[in-house]
């Protein structure tokens, strides 16, 4: 299910992206303004996150892209054959157990039982929480219900996935380790990535591109390539280069409150 | 509490081993050993409550009445409602065999009359939530349901539903079903709006909305709903022997009859109670069935 704005230039388009906003904007019934001229987009293998300070519209341009939200003006193309989103909160449904929480996303696409089960058993490999299969969302810690949460997305095997400030109400530590995680997994799967924090050093550590959008209207305002590699170690949070990516980041989102 | 599964797992996490480390969100917590937990401490105080209520009993019915007739006549003593009214054990004429046979109909009615209510109670819950008129059209009248004065009408219920089984059932009904409709309705709506969207980004239907996420989230209340019926149902069966004759007589009737003399008084004071331990067991088993259902997942579930 694609919308597809005709009257842009042909030629302007990465034709293999995924995900792809063009001059969107967003204005809810009630006249806030949420979103104004949005374009870019993410293809797969890029790591796009979107940092910005509270209530700019960042959680809003999630929600349009996943078709969730609509009502908005301008283009919005995206891929949603097979979209990953995952919540703020981990959104687990309490009365499954961590494997039926996990089989959920495929048994409601009407995956036979059989095939989601090897599914849901491969993401919860990949996801590190083998061994918890029977346990109840209320018996694990929030990292675990998080890491889940993910599991219950890669069943599909999303070629978008979306991000929603996964890890916000992780303590750092636990935040910490699961960015490492994720950047694992998308090692492994490829996907298109559009991640939203408000934390600076999750941005730079995860992603391939970071931007960086004002207060509302949300506008993108930064617009910054990363330059480390796949691999990204543990320590180079306490790189200079990271330090300095962070710090530049930092003076665009001290633009966009003022 | 994750400590021997994490550490022991070969694909141990660090960020689940961390979770300990740092004492983060462990969220089983182990029953604590509360004082009063203990044989004594669960069965004293109401025993002694029970005491207390049987020596208040002798006291009033000693000292209310100047004469011992006057004294029959209103309240008899304890020991005489039990050696009068529920002695013997094993005669079907009298005594608690009696009373048990007069108990059947009533257990019948009760627990026919809560099955239906749950059915249609929670159907109706259901239509409500559908849509936000429907809520609006049906809940004025489930309030009547429960307010209007049920044995005013008896004589329209009887032209309606006979004077039988029928009319004890929609006696019942009336009675039971409001506490269904109310608390599986809250129990719908009280979904979790970022569980909506789950549901939403997968494609999911209504039904499948329904069953898979809006009843398993009311779960809880509706059983809540349930247990608050099951008190109403009874006082509702025993309520419709009162005022109908035909069909299986129930503890109600026993109770009426043994009203007017004062020979039988014990007699009526054996069936009020055995009526009342009857709703007692029926509270039990609810909650019964309740913890067995959600102690899993839901929270409430730990304080038992």
């Amino acid at each position: 299910m694609s919308v597809v704005d005709e009257s842009l230039d042909q030629a302007a388009r990465d034709t293999t992206a995924r995900l792809r906003f063009d001059g969107l904007s967003m204005v809810f019934p009630d006249g806030t303004h949420a979103l104004e001229d949005i374009s870019f987009s993410v293809a797969p293998g890029e790591f796009t996150t979107v940092v910005g300070p509270s209530g700019c519209g960042k959680s809003t341009l999630l929600r349009i892209a996943s078709g969730l939200e609509r009502g908005y003006t301008g283009g919005c193309d995206v891929d949603r054959d097979s979209i990953g989103y995952v919540f703020q909160d981990a959104t687990l449904l309490p009365w499954r157990t961590v494997q039926r929480n996990v089989e959920l996303n495929a048994e409601l696409h009407h995956v036979d039982k059989d095939e989601r089960q090897r599914r849901a058993a491969k993401a919860i490999e990949l996801v590190n929480l083998t061994g918890h299969e029977d346990k109840y969302p209320k018996q694990l810690s929030g990292g675990m219900k998080m890491r889940c949460s993910l599991a219950r997305s890669l069943v599909l095997n999303p070629g978008v996935f979306l991000f929603d400030e996964p890890f916000g109400a992780l303590d750092e530590i636990t935040r910490e380790f699961l960015n490492n995680e994720l950047l694992r997994l998308f090692a492994l799967e490829k996907f298109a990535a559009l991640f939203i924090t408000h934390s600076i050093a999750e941005a730079v550590f995860l992603s391939t591109r970071v931007l960086v959008m004002s207060a509302r209207p949300g506008r993108i305002i930064g617009d910054y390539e990363v330059p480390f590699g796949a691999e990204r170690p543990h320590d180079l949070r306490f790189e200079p280069a990271f330090a300095e990516l962070c710090g530049r980041i930092n003076d665009d989102l001290k633009g966009a409150h003022a | 509490m994750t400590t021997v599964d994490d550490v022991g797992s070969a694909t141990a996490l660090p960020e689940a081993a961390i979770d300990d480390e740092t004492g983060a969100p462990a969220t089983r917590v182990a029953p604590v050993k509360r004082a009063g937990d203990g044989f004594l401490g669960r069965f004293l105080p109401p025993a002694i409550m029970f005491a207390i209520f049987i020596g208040v009993w002798y006291l009033y019915s000693t000292l209310a009445f100047d004469q011992a007739f006057q004294r029959r006549n209103a309240l008899p003593y304890p020991h005489e409602v039990v050696v009068d009214g529920f002695l013997p054990l094993w005669d079907p004429r009298q005594g608690t065999r009696e009373i048990m046979g007069y108990m059947w109909p009533t257990i019948k009615v009760t627990l026919l009359g809560l099955g239906i209510s749950i059915v249609v109670g929670v159907c109706i819950a259901v239509v409500m939530n559908m849509s936000r008129y429907f809520e609006r059209a049906i809940f004025p009248y489930a309030v009547v349901a429960q307010t209007v004065p049920v044995l005013a009408i008896t004589p329209l219920l009887t032209q309606v539903f006979g004077d039988k089984l029928g009319v004890r059932l929609a006696v019942v009904f009336l009675i039971a079903v409001f506490p269904i409709i109310t608390n599986t309705l809250f129990g719908l709506q009280s979904t979790d709006r970022l569980h909506h969207d789950l549901f939403t980004l997968n494609k999911a239907g209504r039904w499948t909305r329904l069953w898979k996420l809006e009843l398993p989230t009311a779960l809880p209340a509706l059983m809540t709903g349930i247990r608050i019926a099951s008190g109403l149902a009874v006082i509702g069966a025993i309520v419709a022997d009162f005022f109908f004759n035909q069909g299986d007589k129930g503890i109600g009737f026993f109770i009426r009859v043994r009203q007017q003399k004062a020979a039988d008084r014990p007699d009526m004071l054996a069936g009020t109670i055995t009526a009342s331990l009857f709703g007692v067991v029926m509270f039990l088993i609810v909650g019964a069935i309740t913890a067995r259902a959600i102690r899993d997942w839901h929270d409430s579930a730990n304080h038992g």
